[in-house]
């Protein structure tokens, strides 16, 4: 199990390698490899989301998946959510909402909310709260995430008109 | 989404009132913000701890010699490496605490008193080094018997965790050794004979268990110490001041030996006022020159760090047919976990916090049990002591036929009414709150059809902190500036600071930047708790740009060839006494400023002694699954009085978090323990807090009743909002089913049993 390996995957639109431990997380190897310290550590069990990243197309707890598995990935964390300095229309509304208060879940939620937003342009409010239900919030009560969520998925439809 | 209610008191402000971007919003959207645990160094070691796997054992021996001698371990400590501090009490945080179980608690020394309770701590290369380590430390345990219920270690025969300690009773200590620390006990007239003249008398017994603060950034520390003594924390603490006290305190160092940088905070509620790793691996990194970091596991943490007490408590009320509340009575029981606390005593000034009564009789306990030292968490000991008493006032609603609200709008205390201890209230707002309670939309609309739907109220109370704040106001050459404080910004804080700069000097709230600064740069500031930073620290602000203001008159003066005297601060701008349509603006003096004496800051540092206390109201409606005893909570309204909102929308996110945090410790969350005292439970899927399909829509209403005691009228808004939940969801339950649940959490079972006791009634 111990040694070390070369990882490589497209992060955020990046061909790029990490050198990694083979007993590395993937929420490892992005902080401490990558520089990449936005996905957060909670619970390191899978039960809070704050280290949530899109792992091929899906939303993935990186505390669960080894960094070997990365190989070949595309991954997208909140780091590559905004264009950019253009935030991503999901940045902006939770700002607006002040739908953050200590903001340590703020990233799961936001790559959480952009996979939902991806998948279905017109979420109900219902879907809304089940996508999400993964992530935990402390400090908010949920919401004023609800009202970021729905703000931001009728930005992005009339954007697209 | 929330509403606010202005009154002529916030008409006046231009800032406050208004919702800017917070400053430290963008970098916390796109993962830029460094939290505790985001520091890496080349260098870095890892720390891992070894814990106990007993609640109660001694600790016969320690032999870490194998594992000192895996390759890639660097140092190991125990309690033997740390100063023996003498028996005395200090002032640590939110609480006061005795020096030599601080360094107890922190390693054990010749007892285990908790499963978890940390034993040796080392530090390796790496993670999965440091882990294995631990593993080859051997200690020799004798388990001992545990006791982890507050009234079975209150019994007689029960195993004493510090023999020698005895109870502290209404000031006196007694001889016998106990594991009842403090008995507390506030009297006013003569309860017994008042109940015997009473209408209505209403006793009831109630239970709540251990629960946890849940913030979701692990607890995490960094140390760096130079071979010159220096040290630095770089630490996610709710007051970077406190971390530094209690490292200092610990470890036996002056305080100019150490830097604490707090870093952004993914949490606290209270939980964060303690240090649990920083003198630890500040110890380390002496040891080893290298810097050392530690992240507990979800499992350390819920074992580890300090939670809510579990209580058990009665409470008697006696009324007349009109109402009117004769006498109150509680008797109450905290656990304090595994060393001496004061959780029992400030319970008992929150129980009656909310009533007025000519007669009342507090006594209130704290019992030490082999679980981790509880913590502050949120408003802590209010909610376990409020909930009973809004219980047995919607029990005696219910008997004389009274509207909920009206009965407690009769009893409500006001200004004047006299506390527990005997000391007058300011002014407050509970009375605001429960006339704008019953003029809510939800109050007001009929209850959602269906079977099993009730409708609850009850309100909550909070003292809020004043202590100790320190802000320094800098202008810039172009007429903007800066805030600089130690308070630690876990909600949105540094807004509400930057909007009280810019109402106070005539500028925008996006005109000034405001910083949160490390124990180095700044002076000293009590921790962010106690509902205190916005209103004192807000304070210390507005005195800050006063002291700036103050001095920029001297410039102005200079500039106008007139006496300072004659210059005036009105409506954001400098006004000529003698000569009205002469005016200056921040923004045009400022680049004045070199030619007229240099630069200018304002600086305050304030002491708050009357911060003013918070009321709450709050309505919710749920229905009841007869088939599981799920409850559901339909719709949510919470009322509070926030004394000045100044930024309304984390005013509003206060009270949905407090909410929600309410609504886990009503429904779901609990510490389950086994007989041996083992938390069987320590993770987030088996300590269940409220997801985002459980909440419902939480409405807020802002009830504005300006503090006196504050420049802008601002009362704490950020612990009120979590008292209330339990006894409105508790009552909200009890009108849907008939039978009250007097035990938290209300789980399903619970709800199911009192279900089925209703219905053998009615059968019978």
């Amino acid at each position: 199990m111990t040694g070390k390996r070369i990882v490589t995957a497209t992060i955020n639109g990046k061909a790029v390698w990490l050198a990694v431990d083979n007993r590395m997380s993937l929420l490892d190897a992005l902080r401490e490899a990558a520089g990449l310290t936005g996905a957060k550590e909670g619970c390191l069990t899978g039960d809070c989301g704050a280290c949530s990243v899109i792992m091929n197309g899906r939303v993935v707890d990186s505390c669960l998946v080894m960094a070997a598995e990365a190989e070949g990935a595309t991954l997208t964390t909140v780091e590559g959510i905004a264009n950019g300095s253009q935030l991503h229309p999901l940045q902006k509304q939770f700002l607006r909402h002040a739908a953050l208060q200590c903001g340590i879940c703020t990233p799961g939620f936001l790559v959480s909310a952009k996979a939902l937003l991806d998948a279905t342009p017109n979420p109900t409010e219902h879907e809304i709260r089940y996508w999400m239900a993964g992530n935990l919030c402390r400090c908010t009560g949920y919401e004023k995430i609800l009202s970021a969520v729905k703000d931001a998925a009728a930005e992005l439809r009339n954007a697209k008109g | 989404m929330g509403k606010l209610q202005v009154t002529e008191q916030s008409k006046r402000y231009k800032v406050i009132g208004t919702r800017p971007v917070r400053h430290d919003g963008e970098d916390k959207v796109t993962g830029r913000a460094r939290y505790g645990g985001d520091l890496f160094f080349k260098d870095l070691l890892w720390c891992k701890v070894l814990r106990s796997p007993h609640a109660h054992a001694k600790i016969l021996s320690i032999d870490a010699s194998r594992a000192l001698r895996l390759p890639g371990v660097m140092a190991i400590v125990t309690s033997a490496d740390l100063p023996r501090l003498e028996d005395r009490m200090v002032e640590s945080g939110e609480g006061v605490e005795n020096l030599k179980f601080m360094t107890d608690r922190l390693l054990a020394r010749d007892k285990v008193l908790f499963k978890g309770h940390a034993i040796a701590a080392v530090a390796a290369v790496d993670v999965w080094t440091a882990e294995e380590a631990c593993n080859l430390i051997e200690v020799k345990y004798e388990p001992l018997k545990a006791v982890v219920d507050p009234l079975e270690a209150m019994a007689e025969g029960a195993p004493l965790l510090h023999g020698t300690l005895t109870t502290m009773t209404l000031g006196k200590k007694v001889q016998k050794a106990s594991n009842v620390c403090t008995h507390t006990q506030f009297k006013r007239g003569d309860v017994h004979a008042a109940f015997k003249g009473s209408d209505v008398v209403i006793e009831r017994e109630f239970r709540t268990k251990t629960t946890h603060q849940g913030y979701i950034e692990l607890h995490t520390a960094t140390a760096l110490a130079r071979s010159d003594g220096q040290i630095t924390v770089w630490t996610s603490t709710q007051g970077g001041f406190a971390a530094r006290e209690q490292i200092a305190t610990i470890l036996a160092l002056p305080l100019s030996r150490i830097k604490v940088v707090p870093m952004e905070i993914g949490g606290g509620f209270g939980g964060r006022i303690p240090v649990y790793m920083e003198p630890i691996v500040a110890l380390l990194s002496i040891r080893t020159g290298k810097p050392v970091k530690h992240t507990m596991t979800r499992a350390e943490d819920f074992q580890a760090t300090g939670p809510a007490s579990a209580t058990v408590s009665r409470i008697k009320i006696g009324a007349r047919k009109d109402g009117t509340f004769t006498a109150l009575q509680a008797w109450m029981a905290y656990e304090g976990g595994a060393f001496p606390g004061n959780w029992g005593a400030t319970g008992a000034m929150c129980v009656f916090s909310a009533y007025k009564a000519e007669h009342l009789l507090v006594d209130s306990l704290d019992v030490m049990t082999n679980t981790p030292k509880v913590a502050a968490y949120r408003a802590p000991s209010s909610p376990q002591a409020m909930w009973g008493v809004d219980s047995v006032v919607d029990e005696i609603a219910e008997t004389l036929k009274m509207d909920p609200l009206e009965l407690r709008l009769k009893n409500a205390v006001e200004e004047g009414s006299l506390k527990a201890d005997g000391l007058p209230y300011g002014r407050i707002g509970l009375r605001e709150c429960l006339l704008a309670a019953r003029q809510t939309e939800h109050w007001k609309s009929p209850l959602p059809e269906g079977p099993y739907t009730g409708r609850g109220t009850a309100v909550g109370f909070w003292h809020n902190a004043g202590l100790q704040s320190s802000a320094i106001v800098p202008i810039n050459m172009d007429g903007t500036a800066s805030v600089v404080t130690g308070s630690v910004d876990i909600g949105g804080s540094r807004a509400s600071m930057a909007i009280i700069a810019a109402e106070t000097l005539g500028l925008k709230a996006e005109e000034v930047r405001p910083s949160v600064a490390d124990t180095d740069s700044i002076g000293h500031t009590d921790v962010t708790g106690g509902s205190r930073t916005t209103m004192t620290t807000g304070q210390a602000v507005y005195e800050a740009c006063q002291d700036a203001i103050a001095q920029m008159k001297l410039r102005v003066a200079k500039l106008w060839d007139t006496q300072a005297e004659h210059v005036e601060f009105k409506d954001g701008r400098f006004v000529h006494a003698k000569d009205p349509g002469k005016t200056m603006t921040v923004k045009q003096l400022a680049p004045n400023l070199p030619r007229t004496g240099g630069p200018v800051q304002g600086r305050a540092s304030v002491l708050t002694r009357q911060p003013g206390a918070g009321f709450g109201c709050h309505i919710a409606d749920v229905q009841v699954d007869p088939d599981t005893g799920k409850v559901t909570v339909l719709r949510y309204t919470a009322v509070q009085d926030a004394g000045t909102a100044i930024h309304p929308s984390y005013v509003e996110g206060q009270m949905q978090g407090g909410v929600t945090q309410g609504i886990g410790w009503a429904l779901n969350e609990e510490y389950v323990h086994n007989e041996r005292g083992e938390m069987m439970n320590p993770g987030f899927l088996d300590y269940r807090m409220p997801t985002f399909p459980d909440v419902p829509h939480i409405e807020t209403v802002i009830v504005e009743v300006p503090n006196p005691n504050h420049a802008y009228g601002v009362r704490g808004v950020g612990e009120t909002p979590i008292v209330p939940p339990m006894a409105t969801l508790h009552n909200a339950i009890a009108h849907a089913i008939g039978a009250r649940v007097r035990s938290l959490p209300m789980t399903p079972h619970k709800v199911l049993d009192a279900l089925m006791e209703t219905a053998k009634m009615a059968a019978d």
